[in-house]
Order: structure tokens, then C-alpha cells, then sequence
């Protein structure tokens, strides 16, 4: 049974980028652990003789010559950020993973 | 001016075609008359004030070039898209005009609307009921005769759900059939842009305008099935009812009005047949680990760099699948969760195959209950996600699904549910046509005395 | 004492591809000096909607080289997402290859410092190249990811241009098969050759268009078991350099663990002022990519088209200096000499066409073009054979000058001569060329060669 405790949701949280404050994780800790407890009912299927299916469509090499199209325009590009500089988009804090 | 916002799709076309009144005025009146009921109905997020074209209600996660696109989302409070979806470009190629942007859950993540970050919309049949989501407002926005037609998306229910507890009609698209460029993405392999009508000839419109592959996604193959239009004769067309869909948790007046539906079929020249899909039980489990997977990947983009707030933003219903959809893909659970959830896709999607040589057509109902109360689900999450057990199985295979007025339970619309075989749009909108027309729902309209 | 512990390196190389359109969208590739952020589009820049489409081109080049290298082309290929966040990745995820990537399993030789080996390749595959960061105070990065940023101070500022963002990657990943810094120089270049002759790339490390990350670690001579950490040398932008950090790094850890000390997986860069690695990045544990089947791209399956495919690879170099030795009795190291560019070799081979009419042989060609210097651009093949007729029929440069240049060389040369002596052929050709710089160019390498031999 999967039991997810604050620590684990606290993982998660940094994996997934998401701030939480202390009360969300443990908020989420109870509801997540419900809902996967739910998903743990997929292990009573027997799905030793069957593929993944990852899309619903089965295509294959569908493709794109290699010709350029226009760009957008610089001003377009950097119209909805906060931050701007030198045609550049600013960030301040660079976390190091 | 009620009398235009009245008309479908195609009366507004013909009307127009013999002049019986202007495009000016056709706009006039809808503008007029959305501007008049959103403040209670909350339908649209945002509205502009088209003169001209016939005039549509877009769901706010598809790009509009210059016109704010918000995704029900306080991240994108302020996010004005430097390009249009494919299927808004289509739509403007057919003279249709954009009239709003119809609220949504946020992210299109929710089941009743009330995950936006802009207000939950009001079922216009009864202003305390959700009206259903994600496609909250597309829905609502058509049952109150906002707009002539709406767009939406539906990714475990999303058009078919608001549609049914609305009383409009809705078509989810056979996945591949609709190119997805444009459309904010929830979950890439299940999302599919589609129509929320008044009538089932709008939703065949529709579908052929915005249908057919664009070169831009890589899911939209050329050459597939074309829709041309043609109406099946029903005489011999065989309906498989699921046992898993009529079982314990379907609401009784619910299923007294499906039943009585099907029976109309049966009157129009269908045959009945029983089928059953075996692994219904567990498409919600899979449904949900392969949907928040990709949309924990999805959402992922949203860093408030290049544009939009912060990720502190996001609501909780988003922060929640952020998280399922983190642990599902992580080390150590990756087997155990999303490949083991795409296996029982497959099982899923072999359940329809093997469902479709007995039959030609699928039936049953959209949703276990009517509409429900503003509030009543929202703390209990898992609750809300087991009501999507009629429409996840079909999403998860990726085939067709159309929902059709067919009732009332205490006032409030029952949808049926007719799914098809991949890219049969065809036969599921002849049958849907059929009965429609051979009843009176589609003609019934929500009591706005506001 | 370092002879107690062998390394265990193994390369990463990312070759940046030469093609008009990005790898997922139509905007230009051809980014460089252009004014930031006037190459993007609502794929290449992670806007809210996008979706890729995949550029048949590029992954005709990656099969180029997967197939230069000896690799198979998968059956069924799969594009897969690499989740994680950073501001140069702006879907905070990279479209990349994991568990189905385009081409699998080569080889290649390379000589080192025990000279001949064989290098297993692990796979080479497709994938974007991320934005540029450029630091505020000037300083650009480029690297494949950008976590190679020195440790920034608080309120410094990063700015993203993401005309690059979306660019065309192949990653070309070995085995960790290699035990010095010669074999891994041997390789890059090797590598850098091969993406010049096949003309997908230019392969240069100063432009950044390949850029090599090794990941080295150490264990005790004898010991097979891969040892339980990884070192990745990352941002280190020249041939030289890197066999610098690499010797640097063999030795760092080798006294380390001398010393009892315990070594973990990190990221270090080469100073170069200082002449050392140094940490940029402490990882405990490996990241958590969470990698996924791409669901926005369909399955590649291109096994039909490499035989179309390799009809249009031209003859790589190292067919091509077996050919040149067998063909036109040359020795090996004569042959890698003339076919270090297709230019080169296709010049030699001109001229050897002409030769044969005027009775100048393939041998004294080759002489020529590698010790004489005179500039190919503006000489055709037919002027360089009518000089060497006219030398053919002048006097010989006499033998006893040559004699007394080869002794001379020979003796301010103890060294080279004694390396020679040790088995370092190629010394021989630095000899040979001393011997050209005494003689004033006059004298026939060919003869001049043949005295050296004798003499040492």
C-alpha cells in the first residue's frame, strides 16, 4: 500500500518544481496517498501478453522536410515576459539542480 | 432579437443566405445577450465585441492570436498569444468570429467547472448545479444561447460531460482527427478539440471545418476516413449496450432515460445488442496515472520566464495531478504505475475492438448522476474523478464519442452517449441525428429570467 | 604510485547539425550572429500550445553517423521526454532518446598511448539543443545544458536567447572504454573528421557545434567492476583543454583514493588559468529524468532507407587511407596525413591523375604535399605536376649536403630519435620535416627519408 508521507510529497514537489507550503504538503500527503492507494488496484490485472500503448494513433515517421519559415519577430517573441533586457529574456536566480 | 440567438448553426446560415437578417445584427444580438447573462452565468472569461461573422464561444485553452488566453488559470492571467490554433484559423476561413472566451477548469482539469481560477460557471438550468467540465462555459454559453456554437476539448470527458448535464450536444473527435496545434496542452495523448452544439447537423458542420491534418501535428495522419457527409440509414445498425455502463453507481432516473432512448433506437430500426468491456473498472485508475503524467510534463513550461506568473499559481487541482503525474514517471514507480496504466490501455482499447465485430455502434449514458450542486464534490477529489467512468474508457482508446440530449431528471438534462469505431464520426452522428430528431429534447431551452 | 590505478573513461560527444531548419519547427538553424531571440517560433520557444514536428534531415544525418561509426539502425525508434527544470529548457522538458534511439552499437579505432584500440560506441541519437544563457557580466556558456554556470553571486543576472533553442543534436555516447587522454584526442578528432566528410556538421569545438563531456573515474589495475562513481568533465571547449582536465582528473583521483579518500559523482570544469578541474555541481544521486514516450511525435522507423542513405555517404577516411595505401603504395601514416579533409584527398587523387601521363608517380606526389609547402587553392593539379616534371629534370639536391642535414638533425634531436627508436613512427615525419627546413626545401623527402632510416 502506498503511503505517501510529507517527506515523499515534499520529493515530489521539488522533482515537479512546484512550492508548497508546509500545510499543502501535508494536505496533499493525505488526498495523494488516497488517490494512489486507488491506483494500486490496476496490480490485479494480468497484463503479462499485451504492449503498452502509449498513443492512440499508430503512425509511423510522419516527418517534415528540412525548408524554413518565417520566425517571429523579436517583439513578438519577448511581448509576454515579465523581464526583459537587451532583446533578451531575464531570469535572477539560477538554481543549480 | 431572443428569436436570432435562438437559431442553430445551420438556420443561422440559411437565414443569413436569404437575408433574413444582417451579420451586424446576427452579432448585435448575441453580443448583446452574452454581455446581458454572464455577470450570473459566468460562462465567459473574457468577451470581445465581433461585428461581423457568425459568432462563436471558444474555450480559453485554445491560442487566439492578440486575444488573451488564460487556460482558467491565474498563470496566465495576462498571456495574449502571438498565434492562433489551426483549428481558429479554420474557423475565421468559414467566417466565424470569436464572441469569447468560455471559462473552463483550470488547465481543462476538472469535472464541473469549478477548478477555475476565474469563478465557477452556473448550470443555466439551475444556477446551483455545475454545469460540468472542463468545457464548463462552451456548454453552459450554448444551452443559453450565448453563441451559435462553441469549442471545446475532451480529454476524459470534457465536451461530452458539460454537454450532457447542459442539454447540448457534444462530439469528442476521434483522437488523431482534429489537429491539437494551438490547443494548450493537458494531456498530448488524449486531448481531442471538438464542437458543443445546439443541434447534431451543427456538430457535423463543425467537425468538417475544423477537421484534417495541418502538416503541424504529428497525431493528424493525412488520407484518414474523410467525412463526407452522408447519412447511414439506421435499419439494421447494431447498438452494443456495456453491462459495465448500466451497473450499480448509474443514478436511477439517469438510467430510466438512457433506457428509454435506446428504446427510440430500436424504434428507429437499430437492433440491440449486449456486449460487455471487461477492464471498465479500471480505466479511471489508468486514465488518471497516464493523464497526470503527461500533464505533469505538460505543465512543466510554466516557469513565469518567457511569459506568465509564477508556479505558486497554479490551483490545487493542478498541483495535485503535477504530483500523481511526478510519481508515476518517477524512479522506482514507473513500472508499477505508468507502464502498467499504459498496458491496461491496451487491454482497454482491445475491450472496443473486440466490442465493434458484435456491433456498430456503442451506447449508454455520459454521466452516473445529473448535475450536482456547486461545492457538493470539490473536497473530495478521487470522488469526482470515478465520475468520469462512462467517458475515460473511450478516451483512453482514443475513439469517437458524441453526447445527445435525451431527457430530464428533475429538471435537470440527461445526455446519451453514442461511441463509434476510430474515425466513424459518420455512423455515431446519423444515429445521434436520428434520434434527435425523432424527439423533442434539443428543442427544450433553460428558463433565463435574469 | 598512479600506475596502481587505471582510469575508466567513457565520452559523450554532441554534434550540433548543419541543417536550414531547427529539429521540431521551421525556424533557421543558422543562428549564429544573429540578434537574440529573432529565431523562434512558438515551438522552439515552449509557448503554451506548441507542437513539435520532427525534421527528416536531421535524423538522415544521425543515421550518417551512426552508420560511420558501425552502429545498427533501430528498427522502431521513439523520441522520449527528458524531465527537468532549467531556465535554457523552455518546456522544462528536452525531446531526446532513451530506451529506443535511432542507431545502436559501433566501434572505433583509436590509437593511444598503447597504441591501437578499440573503442565500443554505445549508441548515437537525436535530440534539441537547448537556449543560450549569457551571464550578465558578459560571459557566454555553451554547452548542451547549461548547469555548468560558475557559482553565481547573489543579484547577477541571466539573460536567454533562444536562437538556439531547438537546434538539431546528435549525442554520440561511448562505452567507458577508454584508459588515456591520447585515445580520447584521438577520437574527438577522428569523430570532428567524420562529421566534416559526411558534411553534417562542422564539428567545431571553439564555435561549439560538438562539444565533449567525459565522465572518468578510477579503479586498481586488475579490478574489473566499474567503479561506484562518476566524475563528468563538462563546458570544456577545446581538443587541448580537454586532454588537460582528463590528465589532471586521472591523477586528482588516483591520489585521492590513494589517500583513503572516498570520491563521489559530480560535475567539474577545467580552469585553465589555474591549470585545474574544479566542482561546479555535487550530485548524490543520479537525476530523475522521468523519461516518457514523446506522445506529440510519431514512432521513426528508417530501416528501409539506409541503404538509400549509405549509397549517399561518401568514402570515409578510414576506408579511405586503407584504399590510399593499398592503391598507391603509400604507408599508413602518409595516408592519414592526406586524407586529414575530403579537399585534401581529392587534390592528391587529381594529381595522381595527371601524374601518370607526365611519369610522376603517386609516392613523390604525396611527398610533396605533405612536406613542401605551397597553397593548393591557387595551384591546380596540373600546374603542381608540371613543376615536380621540371624538378624531376633539374639536378639532384646533392647527397653529401643531404647526408651532413640528416646527420645534423639526427643529432640535435636526441629525444625524437630516441622515441623513434621506442616505436613512436610518427616521429619520423617531424624528422623528415627538420631535415626540409635544413635543406631549405630542396632536398627529395622520399630520399631524405630512406637516409634517416638508415642513419637511426
Amino acid at each position: 500500500m502506498a503511503k505517501l508521507k510529507p517527506e515523499q510529497v515534499k520529493h515530489i514537489a521539488i522533482l515537479a518544481n512546484l512550492p508548497l507550503t508546509e500545510k499543502e504538503e501535508i494536505g496533499f500527503a493525505d488526498q495523494l496517498s488516497k488517490i494512489v492507494d486507488y491506483f494500486d488496484e490496476l496490480s490485479k490485472v494480468d497484463t503479462s501478453s499485451v504492449a503498452p500503448t502509449f498513443s492512440p494513433v499508430d503512425l509511423q515517421n510522419v516527418l517534415r522536410q528540412d525548408s524554413t519559415e518565417p520566425s517571429l519577430t523579436q517583439e513578438e517573441a519577448l511581448r509576454n515576459a515579465p523581464k526583459v533586457d537587451n532583446g533578451m529574456f531575464v531570469v535572477e536566480k539560477v538554481k543549480h539542480g | 432579437m431572443d428569436e436570432l440567438t435562438k437559431l442553430t448553426l445551420a438556420e443561422t446560415l440559411k437565414d443569413l443566405k436569404d437575408k433574413k437578417f444582417s451579420e451586424e445584427e446576427l452579432c448585435s444580438a448575441y453580443v448583446s445577450r452574452a454581455a446581458k447573462l454572464n455577470p450570473r452565468l459566468n460562462a465567459f472569461i473574457s468577451l470581445c465585441e465581433p461585428y461581423k461573422g457568425i459568432l462563436a464561444g471558444i474555450k480559453d485553452v485554445f491560442n487566439t492570436k492578440d486575444i488573451k488566453t488564460t487556460a482558467g488559470s491565474k498563470v496566465l492571467e495576462n498571456y495574449v498569444p502571438p498565434f492562433d490554433s489551426t483549428v481558429i484559423s479554420r474557423l475565421d476561413q468559414h467566417n466565424i468570429s470569436v464572441l469569447g472566451k468560455t471559462n473552463c477548469d483550470e488547465f481543462a482539469m476538472g469535472s464541473s467547472g469549478e477548478n477555475s481560477a476565474y469563478g465557477a460557471t452556473k448550470n443555466p438550468w439551475n444556477l446551483d448545479k455545475v454545469p460540468g467540465g472542463s468545457s464548463s462555459g462552451s456548454a453552459a454559453a450554448v444551452a443559453a444561447d450565448m453563441c451559435v456554437f462553441s469549442l471545446g476539448t475532451d480529454t476524459g470527458g470534457s465536451i461530452r460531460q458539460p454537454a450532457s448535464l447542459c442539454g447540448v450536444v457534444g462530439l469528442k473527435p476521434t483522437y488523431g482527427r482534429v489537429s491539437r496545434y494551438g490547443v494548450i496542452a493537458m494531456a498530448s495523448s488524449l486531448d481531442c478539440p471538438g464542437p458543443v452544439t445546439k443541434s447534431v447537423g451543427d456538430a457535423r458542420t463543425v467537425l468538417g471545418w475544423i477537421a484534417r491534418s495541418d502538416g503541424k501535428d504529428s497525431n493528424v495522419a493525412y488520407h484518414k476516413k474523410d467525412l463526407n457527409g452522408s447519412r447511414a440509414d439506421l435499419h439494421g445498425l447494431k447498438v452494443g449496450l456495456p453491462s459495465e455502463y448500466f451497473a450499480k453507481g448509474l443514478d436511477h432516473g439517469v438510467k430510466v432515460a438512457v433506457e428509454k432512448a435506446i428504446k427510440q433506437l430500436e424504434d428507429l430500426g437499430c437492433s440491440v445488442v449486449d456486449i460487455t468491456l471487461p477492464h471498465t473498472e479500471y480505466a479511471v485508475a489508468a486514465y488518471y496515472i497516464l493523464m497526470a503524467s503527461e500533464v505533469s510534463s505538460n505543465l512543466a513550461r510554466y516557469d513565469g520566464i518567457r511569459f506568465g506568473g509564477g508556479r505558486e499559481l497554479f490551483g490545487p487541482e493542478a498541483k495535485r495531478r503535477i504530483m500523481l503525474g511526478t510519481f508515476a514517471l518517477s524512479v522506482g514507480y514507473w513500472d508499477d504505475y505508468f507502464a502498467k496504466a499504459a498496458k491496461v490501455r491496451t487491454l482497454i482499447k482491445l475491450d472496443f475492438e473486440k466490442a465493434f465485430e458484435k456491433c456498430d455502434v456503442i451506447a449508454g449514458p455520459v454521466s452516473p448522476t445529473v448535475a450536482w450542486n456547486l461545492g457538493e464534490k470539490i473536497d473530495d477529489p478521487l470522488k469526482m474523478y470515478l465520475s468520469d467512468i462512462y467517458t475515460v474508457p473511450s478516451s483512453l482508446a482514443g475513439i469517437p464519442g458524441l453526447s445527445v440530449p435525451c431527457g430530464f431528471v428533475q429538471g435537470l438534462p440527461v445526455g446519451l452517449q453514442i461511441l463509434g469505431k476510430h474515425f466513424d464520426e459518420e455512423t455515431i452522428l446519423a444515429v445521434g441525428e436520428a434520434f434527435e430528431q425523432s424527439t423533442n429534447w434539443h428543442l427544450e431551452k433553460p428558463a433565463i429570467n435574469f | 604510485m598512479t600506475n596502481l590505478y587505471e582510469p575508466v573513461i567513457g565520452l559523450e560527444i554532441h554534434v550540433e547539425l548543419n541543417t536550414k531548419s531547427k529539429m521540431f519547427c521551421s525556424c533557421s538553424a543558422q543562428y549564429f550572429g544573429s540578434k537574440p531571440n529573432t529565431h523562434t517560433c512558438p515551438v522552439c520557444l515552449g509557448l503554451p500550445g506548441a507542437l513539435p514536428s520532427a525534421n527528416t534531415e536531421a535524423l538522415e544525418s544521425c543515421i550518417k553517423i551512426g552508420l560511420a561509426l558501425g552502429c545498427k539502425v533501430s528498427e522502431k525508434s521513439r523520441f522520449e521526454r527528458k524531465n527537468y527544470f532549467y531556465p535554457d529548457l523552455p518546456k522544462g522538458y528536452q525531446i531526446s532518446q532513451y530506451r529506443w534511439p535511432l542507431t545502436v552499437g559501433g566501434e572505433m579505432e583509436v590509437v593511444g598511448k598503447s597504441g591501437k584500440r578499440t573503442i565500443r560506441i554505445n549508441r548515437a541519437h537525436m535530440e534539441e539543443d537547448t537556449a543560450k544563457l549569457v551571464h550578465q557580466f558578459g560571459i557566454t556558456t555553451v554547452g548542451a545544458r547549461s548547469d555548468q554556470l560558475p557559482t553565481s553571486n547573489e543579484g547577477e543576472k541571466t539573460l536567454i536567447d533562444f536562437n538556439r533553442s531547438g537546434v538539431p543534436l546528435v549525442e554520440i555516447v561511448t562505452e567507458p572504454d577508454f584508459h588515456d587522454s591520447e585515445e580520447i584526442r584521438d577520437y574527438a578528432k577522428k569523430l570532428q573528421q567524420i562529421c566534416r566528410y559526411l558534411k553534417v556538421s562542422n564539428a567545431d569545438m571553439e564555435r561549439g557545434d560538438m562539444r565533449l563531456e567525459a565522465n572518468i573515474s578510477v579503479r586498481r589495475v586488475g579490478v574489473k567492476e566499474l567503479p561506484p562513481y562518476r566524475v563528468e568533465l563538462k563546458n570544456i571547449n577545446s581538443f587541448r583543454f580537454m586532454v588537460a582536465a582528463v590528465e589532471y582528473e586521472i591523477k586528482r583521483q588516483s591520489e585521492a583514493l590513494e589517500n583513503g579518500e572516498r570520491l563521489f559523482q559530480e560535475t567539474r570544469g577545467w580552469d585553465e588559468n589555474k591549470k585545474q578541474t574544479y566542482s561546479q555541481r555535487k550530485k548524490e544521486e543520479a537525476n530523475d529524468y522521468r523519461y516518457f514516450p514523446e506522445p506529440d511525435l510519431s514512432v521513426v522507423s528508417m530501416k528501409y532507407d539506409v541503404s538509400r542513405i549509405e549509397a549517399e555517404m561518401p568514402e570515409l577516411p578510414a576506408e579511405k587511407i586503407k584504399r590510399f595505401v593499398d592503391q598507391y603504395n603509400l604507408t599508413e601514416q602518409q595516408s592519414v596525413i592526406l586524407t586529414d579533409t575530403q579537399e585534401l584527398a581529392n587534390y592528391f587523387e587529381e594529381c595522381v591523375k595527371v601524374g601518370i601521363d607526365h611519369n610522376v608517380d603517386s609516392k613523390k606526389i604525396a611527398n610533396t604535399l605533405i612536406n613542401k609547402k605551397f597553397d593548393r587553392k591557387t595551384t591546380l593539379p596540373a600546374d603542381l605536376i608540371k613543376i615536380l616534371r621540371e624538378e624531376s629534370e633539374k639536378p639532384e639536391y646533392p647527397e653529401s649536403e643531404l647526408e651532413s642535414a640528416v646527420d645534423k638533425v639526427i643529432s640535435e634531436n636526441p629525444d625524437a630519435v630516441e622515441d623513434f627508436k621506442n616505436g613512436k613512427d610518427a616521429i619520423l615525419q617531424f624528422l623528415l620535416g627538420q631535415v626540409m627546413k635544413e635543406t631549405k626545401g630542396r632536398a627529395d623527402p622520399e630520399k631524405a627519408r630512406e637516409m634517416l632510416l638508415k642513419k637511426m
